[in-house]
């Protein structure tokens, strides 16, 4: 078992440093911060030697489980291997050390790098015009929808409800939210798709905008997608594309195809950038022609010799975050689709889809599967009979398999599906690392008939043991503050 | 399995009469299926409330429920000692861990509340589902 | 290149298993109707080692800050960023981990953000911090919306010195979430507060940015009571470098603290991924936007680290949650901690120092050459010179030999046509100050 680590603050000594800085070699000037302006205490920051930094980060580092490290298997993240020619490529001077207001000229590389990307994304994603604003998925989202809110405006309409079904995202009501909509929620269907009478009743002159992942998030593709789409234009409404799932269908179909009019895309899934514990993601987001006036500004343009940057969009719903987006992940989901090609991202798709549904099989029937049919890159499964024999539950069970090395899919989401795990395998894992997965999932199965106690203190090989959320949220401590103070 | 001495709301609130006014709180059952309680956001005394509009908000680690007001009335009196031991509602649901007492507006509204074996039957019929 | 590891034969093994004879066949759930048919028009793949040189050729295209003197700053800067930064975040163990929903394998994390949150805690004075935003910007956006959510009002005042892309970001979301955005004007380079009393009625917050975007300091006291006095939110906008020198805005009673984290360590990567610093006083904590850690115990006693007051979030409250983010900027928080670590209570305080110094000392050599200061209330790194030559001209005939001289505030301000915002970092030596001098004289 790996050590717990202290704290920085608490390895701080007085008068240690890490830094060097160069001797002042102008003039100090007096009076230059009024004193009612100056800092008169220093910020208690750590005081400590550059190797017990670099000790103290390696040493926690090795704390935490990774795609780097193991089978990360958790559903809609897509938490696929991250090459490292593209961390080198977003790492080179050229990329990360140019300020976003030089001139033009002097950014050739990077608008170029921009454009291009904007354009790739654009075809997979079956639209018209991309912007790289957004930061986040969530973010693109709330782009999405202000883009559909501005279209309606402009035609003077004012619709206010969006349309999700009751296996969506969390981020989606919540952007609505954000955005000034509210949300209406429909039932799924029998076979956990869009329930298509529900869907008649809500798709009204309201209507501004449905919101749909598809394949969905219990990984099903929805076949209805098209009489779905022609439901909500004849009512007026617009389709948005919660891209999380992506990964499912490059080279298939694409979003415009299936009749939606915006998408975003989460790079840090589909594309490959690291999720960095979190984040930076980026969220592009596409949309078919007749929202581009709206899009956020600005974007590159090509005359054929030099790249530019326009604001030349009078009804833009403005910006959504200062610059351009978060170009440094950027560049990793273009060095991505560069190195793999249209048949490259092809046979992510199909790899993609092949591992979840090898995965599904094999652990059927051992557990339970709600809705039997091919899946696509993603599945969901839940310990019924399991739990109802031994009390063995989902998170049970996905902390068990942490003592395996072995990260946990997704629990208890999608909300329609009690007990569930969501399993997203991704293409770049082996047979013999699925094999292992499952091996682990059936003798965990095992384990809880015979030893469910076993099961239900788990993890028992992990740096610390369940942790009590309770206390953490009753009594909270949220920053450490010197002994004493 | 819910005290007989207090009338229940389908949203699991439950409303004890004390002369004109009545003590106000969630029920054994809410707390459960909440799981450990990790705060209370509590009304602010003299806030009017109707019957059925929300009184207050009860969060767990990962879950929040709003609590409606089992009647209509004037809020004289809030349970401090919730802010600081918001457990005390998984622990005593349904004594200390008492929310608010309501001057009661319309002491008629009473009768439109479930009695205790009522309530009990209806928690058991939501479970089943 | 695929980075996919199947052989045909074990996709042959696993189609047999799953009962199919061909990967299509998991596709034809997808109708005809909406099916692609045709490859994707994109260039073809290629080796890792073409796709390279393919990236390295693009970026060769840029001219990127160590090749080149830079005093361009509004908002980005270029500060020195130690060999430690990169060192740590590019731990694979840290940069390959998603959101750590499972606290028992994701300590380091957890633990980091912990650290973090106490360091800007301590930098800025306030009780607060969440695990990071998107950027100032998209802060400085949510601060007002938190401030809407906790006041009932639905209107912010804005100084017109707050950095343009910042307004554009928050008149953005305004728009979107129903708040009305007022600006109050500039006068000598600083908010005219006189002006404040009159915009702030029932207004939920007043946003305001020290060191300002022309990098003037503001008379704090008088935008905390105009703030205040109106029943509003005070929200403060800070360069995090600047608070090893001026005084925390916990201190002159800011509700909420936003800001651009890059100059944490953090590379200018062209505009991003940047960090949001967001921080606020005790009573606005469950209005926080974003995740938080929190120390607690585990169940074999020893300390530990999780997500806490996740009942704010959009995972769990939905529609009614605080905010919309879910991915952050966890790995840019990181570089940031490492920064504020390196530095130190004492390097924090030097940067700021040297910073000031070298600012004031070119301030001074550019008066005398003829480009005089625009403003006359005090700065810290960056200022701005009324320029005897039209500014984007400058620009662009100094970016020739590798000096970039600024940003042109009209750009965002048609009324300083005539001027250039300079910033002066840690990094410039005085004799590259000098040859800047002498070279805009010679423009003269």
């Amino acid at each position: 078992m790996k050590r717990l680590e202290p704290l920085i603050y608490e390895l701080s000594s007085p008068g240690r440093r890490a830094y060097s800085l160069p001797e002042c070699d102008v003039p100090v000037p007096s009076g230059a911060i009024p004193p009612g302006m100056a800092r008169e205490i220093p910020a208690e920051l750590p005081e400590v030697s550059e190797v017990d930094l670099v000790r103290h980060f390696t040493r926690l580092s090795q704390l935490n489980h990774g795609v780097d490290t193991g089978f990360y298997p958790l559903g809609s993240c897509t938490m696929k291997y991250n090459p490292k020619v593209n961390e080198q490529a977003s790492r080179l001077p050229g990329f990360a050390a140019i300020h976003p207001y030089q001139p033009e000229e002097t950014v050739q590389g990077a608008l170029q790098l921009m454009y291009e990307c904007s354009r790739y994304l654009a075809e997979i994603a079956g639209m018209d015009e991309v912007t790289l604003q957004p930061a986040a998925g969530a973010h693109g989202e709330l782009t999405g929808l202000l883009l559909i809110k501005a279209y309606h405006e402009h035609r003077g309409e004012k619709r206010t409800k969006v349309i999700v079904p009751d296996s969506s995202h969390g981020t989606n009501p919540a952007s609505a939210a954000i955005g000034g909509l509210e949300i209406v929620t429909i039932k799924s269907d029998d076979r956990g798709g869009v329930d298509l009478e529900e869907l008649r009743k809500v798709a009204d002159r309201d209507c501004a905008a449905l919101m749909l992942t598809n394949p969905n998030t219990l990984g099903l593709f929805d076949e209805n997608i098209h009489v779905i789409a022609d439901i909500v234009h004849e009512a007026g409404g617009l389709l948005y594309y919660d891209g999380a799932n992506a990964n499912a269908i490059m080279g298939y179909t694409r979003p415009g195809d299936m009749g939606f009019d915006v998408v975003h895309f989460n790079l840090h899934k589909t594309f490959s950038t690291p999720h960095g514990g979190g984040g930076p993601g980026s969220g592009a987001v596409g949309v078919k022609k007749k929202l581009a006036p709206y899009m956020p500004v600005p974007f590159v343009t090509f005359d054929g010799s030099k790249y530019a940057l326009s604001y030349d969009k009078p009804l833009t719903i403005g910006k959504v975050k200062s610059f351009y987006g978060n170009f440094g992940v950027v560049v990793k989901a273009y060095t991505y689709i560069r190195a793999l090609g249209p048949d490259g991202l092809k046979r992510v798709s199909e790899d993609a889809v092949l591992n979840a549904n090898y995965v599904m099989r094999r652990l059927v029937p051992t557990y339970d599967l709600p809705y039997d049919r091919h899946c696509k890159h993603e599945f969901v499964v839940a310990p019924w009979s399991i739990k109802k024999r031994t009390g063995v539950r989902t998170t049970d069970i996905a902390k068990r398999l942490l003592d395996y090395g072995v990260h946990p899919p997704t629990t208890y989401f999608p909300l329609i599906v009690e007990e569930a795990l969501m399993i997203e395998p991704t293409e770049t894992e082996s047979v013999e690392t699925l094999d292992y997965f499952v091996q682990a999932m059936l003798e965990i199965a095992e384990e809880a008939e015979k030893d469910p106690d076993k099961v239900k203190g788990a993890p028992h090989t992990t740096p610390v043991g369940r942790l009590d959320e309770a206390g953490a949220a009753r009594n909270l401590n949220l920053r450490w503050r010197k002994p004493g103070d | 399995m819910h005290p007989a001495d207090r009338r229940y709301t389908k949203t699991h609130e439950w409303l004890k009469v004390e002369g004109a006014e009545g003590r106000v709180g969630i029920t054994h059952h809410a707390q459960d299926h909440l799981g450990d309680v990790v705060f209370v956001e509590l009304p602010a005394v003299g806030k009017q409330v109707k019957q059925g509009e929300q009184l207050c908000v009860v969060e767990s680690v990962k879950a929040v429920a709003d609590c409606y007001s089992p009647a209509s009335g004037k809020v004289v009196k809030v349970n401090k000692r919730l802010a600081d031991s918001p457990e005390l509602l998984n622990k005593d649901p349904h004594g200390e861990a008492w929310i608010a007492v309501i001057e009661l507006g319309d002491p008629g509204e009473v009768s439109s509340l479930l009695d205790s074996a009522s309530y009990d039957k209806f928690c058991e019929e939501e479970s089943g589902h | 290149m695929n980075y996919i590891p199947h052989t045909d034969n074990d996709r042959e093994r696993m189609l047999e298993a799953i009962g199919v004879g061909r990967v299509a066949e998991l596709f034809e759930d997808i109708p005809k109707k909406v099916r692609l048919g045709r490859p994707l028009d994109l260039p073809p793949g290629m080796s890792e080692l073409e796709v390279y040189s393919l990236l390295y050729g693009l970026s060769k295209k840029n001219l990127n800050l160590n090749d080149c003197v830079s005093f361009l700053g509004a908002g980005v800067y270029d500060h020195f960023i130690p060999a430690v930064v990169d060192h740590v975040i590019s731990r694979s163990e840290l940069y390959t981990a998603y959101t750590p929903y499972q606290p028992e394998v994701s300590q380091a994390v957890l633990q980091i953000i912990y650290e973090y949150q106490t360091a800007i805690c301590e930098l800025t004075g306030m009780d607060v911090s969440n695990a990071s935003h998107y950027d100032g910007s998209t802060a400085a956006a949510e601060a007002a919306i938190i401030a809407a959510m906790h006041t009932g009002r639905r209107k912010a005042v804005v100084s017109e010195a707050v950095h343009p892309e910042y307004r554009r970001t928050i008149n953005t979301y305004a728009h979107g979430y129903g708040i009305e955005v007022t600006e109050i004007p500039c006068s000598g380079g600083v908010t005219d507060w006189s002006r404040a009393p009159e915009a702030m009625s029932g207004a939920a917050t007043l946003i305001v940015q020290n060191p300002n975007f022309f990098g003037c300091l503001e008379e704090l006291q008088s935008a905390e009571r105009a703030a205040h006095g109106a029943g509003a939110l005070f929200t403060v906008i800070v360069d995090p470098i600047s608070l090893g020198v001026l005084r925390p805005p916990g201190d002159y009673g800011a509700d909420i603290v936003v800001g651009e984290g890059q100059s944490l360590g953090n590379a200018p990567s062209f505009g991003g991924p940047y960090l949001g610093i967001f921080a606020v006083k005790s009573p606005l904590v469950r209005r926080l936007p974003g995740r938080v850690i929190g120390m607690t115990r585990d169940n074999r006693g020893q300390r530990g680290f999780v997500m806490t007051l996740q009942t704010r979030e959009q995972h769990i409250r939905r529609e009614k949650a605080t905010s919309n983010i879910c991915s952050n900027e966890a790995l840019c928080a990181a570089a940031a901690l490492v920064y504020m670590t390196t530095m130190g209570k004492q390097g924090m305080r030097e940067v700021g120092e040297l910073c000031t110094a070298k600012s004031h000392y070119l301030a001074g050599r550019l008066a005398e050459v003829g480009y005089r200061p625009a403003f006359q209330a005090p700065f810290f790194k960056e200022f701005a010179v009324r320029c005897p030559v039209e500014p984007e001209s400058i620009v662009t005939r100094l970016a020739g030999e590798g000096i970039l001289a600024g940003y042109p505030l009209g750009r965002a301000y048609p009324q300083f046509r005539d001027c250039l915002l300079i910033a002066v970092t840690e990094k410039r030596t005085r004799s590259e100050m000098d040859t800047f001098v002498a070279r805009l004289e010679g423009l003269k």
